[in-house]
């Protein structure tokens, strides 16, 4: 096993595409070492990705910002212009473990660890955030939705490394919240889970949605008929009850110790809905 | 495997040590440095035990490598007292009798004095919520929390 720190991207992207073994990038290591430690995962080589310069910052752009994949989740929450923006995102990635959890851990660790139940995730797709790729073949944005692709499993190829989080600038009475389900009142993996992202036009009527489930399928769904029930309405009750509706319909739960399949469809409608209260209520909506 | 060569700072005090690639800083601290003040717990960022401040960030010891140290700031329960003066928290702590078998106790100290250093006034429930990283399975809580309101006003006070 060797251990490296490389000072450039380009410098980690090419000792991970000329590795003849198994290779793990460490940023917070909050699921890499407990990984190591189980021995589910015993890497030839680590890549240390908190030395590159920029990794360990948040920049506020002229598109919007973008989260470094070194910065720990705890600096989301010290940053008052991205809390502003985008209170849902920080919120997600508030409720990643403990604080000792916090100081480490990183949302694109919580994305590249590709758990159904990951916190921050169904937050950044209803954020329409953007994955900054680099790899052998250059650069790339994809949406973050397109990262996981099963329970521990990416899309991302040998040498690949997500730079950075992209989120946009914020339209004018724009919100977004996060909610999950977990029966202990902190520090614990979401049952269900659901983020809702809105833009309000001047009247209060919703002009832009996205609605995000987690934990009740292989990947966080992105659940575009529920975006449609709430785009053109304001938050009346029909349109709220449709909106639980579709994501209860969209749900494609497991039925395990942490809750059944008819508990996983009823709730992602109930937090979808909370979810979306929130949201309105953060864009000015009344 | 090849060891890896570390230069870090531990309560103030330069340190150079080989380690494992793959060896953590609770390993390096409790068995490289004879710093056993850190325990093992879970081994798995769960319990809280091993907790160390990392450049002003509270984290587990057994979800850091060793080798990550390098050129960074560590600070472990070691360096709270000066000599035989003990640190506000340390001594409300035996004041209140906030521990019993005591295997939780430096995790404690420390995330209490992280959680003070950003919040030198925190309310009850902040504390709960501030400590939520650090297990303990003697003391129900409330001893640790009384002495961490007490640690509190007294180091306001200072």
């Amino acid at each position: 096993m060797r251990y490296i720190r490389p000072l450039s991207i380009e410098d980690a992207v090419g000792q991970l595409t000329g590795s003849s073994g198994t290779a793990a990038i460490l940023a917070g290591g909050s699921d890499l070492l407990v990984r190591m430690k189980g021995g589910f995962i015993e890497p030839e080589l680590i890549v240390d990705i908190k030395a590159i310069d920029g990794l360990s910052e948040i920049r506020e752009t002229a598109e919007g910002f973008s989260i470094g994949a070194a910065v720990p989740c705890a600096a989301l929450g010290e940053n008052a212009a991205l809390k502003t923006a985008w209170p849902g995102v920080v919120e997600a990635a508030k409720l990643i473990g403990s604080k000792q959890v916090q100081g480490r851990c990183t949302i694109v660790g919580n994305l590249c660890n590709a758990s159904p139940a990951a916190d921050s995730v169904p937050a950044l797709v209803a954020a329409h955030a953007r994955a900054l790729v680099i790899g052998p073949g250059g650069k790339r944005t994809i949406p973050v939705e397109t990262v996981p692709t099963g329970p521990g499993k990416t899309s991302l190829a040998k040498g690949e490394i997500i730079e950075a989080i992209l989120l946009d600038r914020r339209a004018p009475r724009s919100g977004d919240a996060y909610l999950r389900f977990i029966p202990r009142t902190e520090m614990d993996i979401a049952v269900v889970s659901a983020g809702v992202n809105l833009t309000l036009d001047e009247q209060g009527v919703v002009k832009a949605a996205r609605v995000a489930l987690g934990a009740v399928a292989a990947t966080v769904l992105l659940v575009e008929e529920a975006a449609e029930a709430l785009i053109g309405r304001k938050m009346d009750e029909a349109a709220l009850e449709r909106l639980a509706k579709v994501c209860a319909g969209a749900c494609r739960p497991i039925d395990d110790k942490r809750g059944t399949v008819e508990f996983r469809r009823k709730v992602a409608g109930v937090l979808a809905r909370r979810a979306a209260m929130t949201a309105y209520a953060r864009a000015g909506g009344k | 495997m090849a060891g890896v060569a570390v230069s870090t700072t531990i309560n103030g005090d330069n340190f150079e040590y080989l380690c494992q690639p793959d060896e953590t800083l609770l390993d390096v601290l409790r068995d490289r440095l004879g710093l056993t003040g850190a325990k093992e717990g879970c081994g798995t960022g769960d319990c809280g035990a091993c907790s160390i401040i990392l450049d002003d960030r509270l984290v587990c010891s057994c979800l850091v490598l060793g080798a990550e140290a390098e050129g960074r700031r560590v600070e472990t329960v070691e360096g709270m007292a000066h000599g035989d003066r003990l640190h506000p928290l340390q001594q409300k702590f035996l004041e209140h009798a906030a521990l019993q078998c005591g295997i939780c106790t430096p995790g404690f100290l420390i995330a209490a004095k992280d959680l003070l250093a950003k919040n030198p006034d925190p309310t009850e429930e902040e504390i709960r919520f501030g400590l939520a990283g650090n297990l303990c399975r003697c003391t129900g809580y409330d001893k640790i929390v009384r002495a961490v309101q007490d640690a509190a006003s007294v180091m306001k006070g200072a």
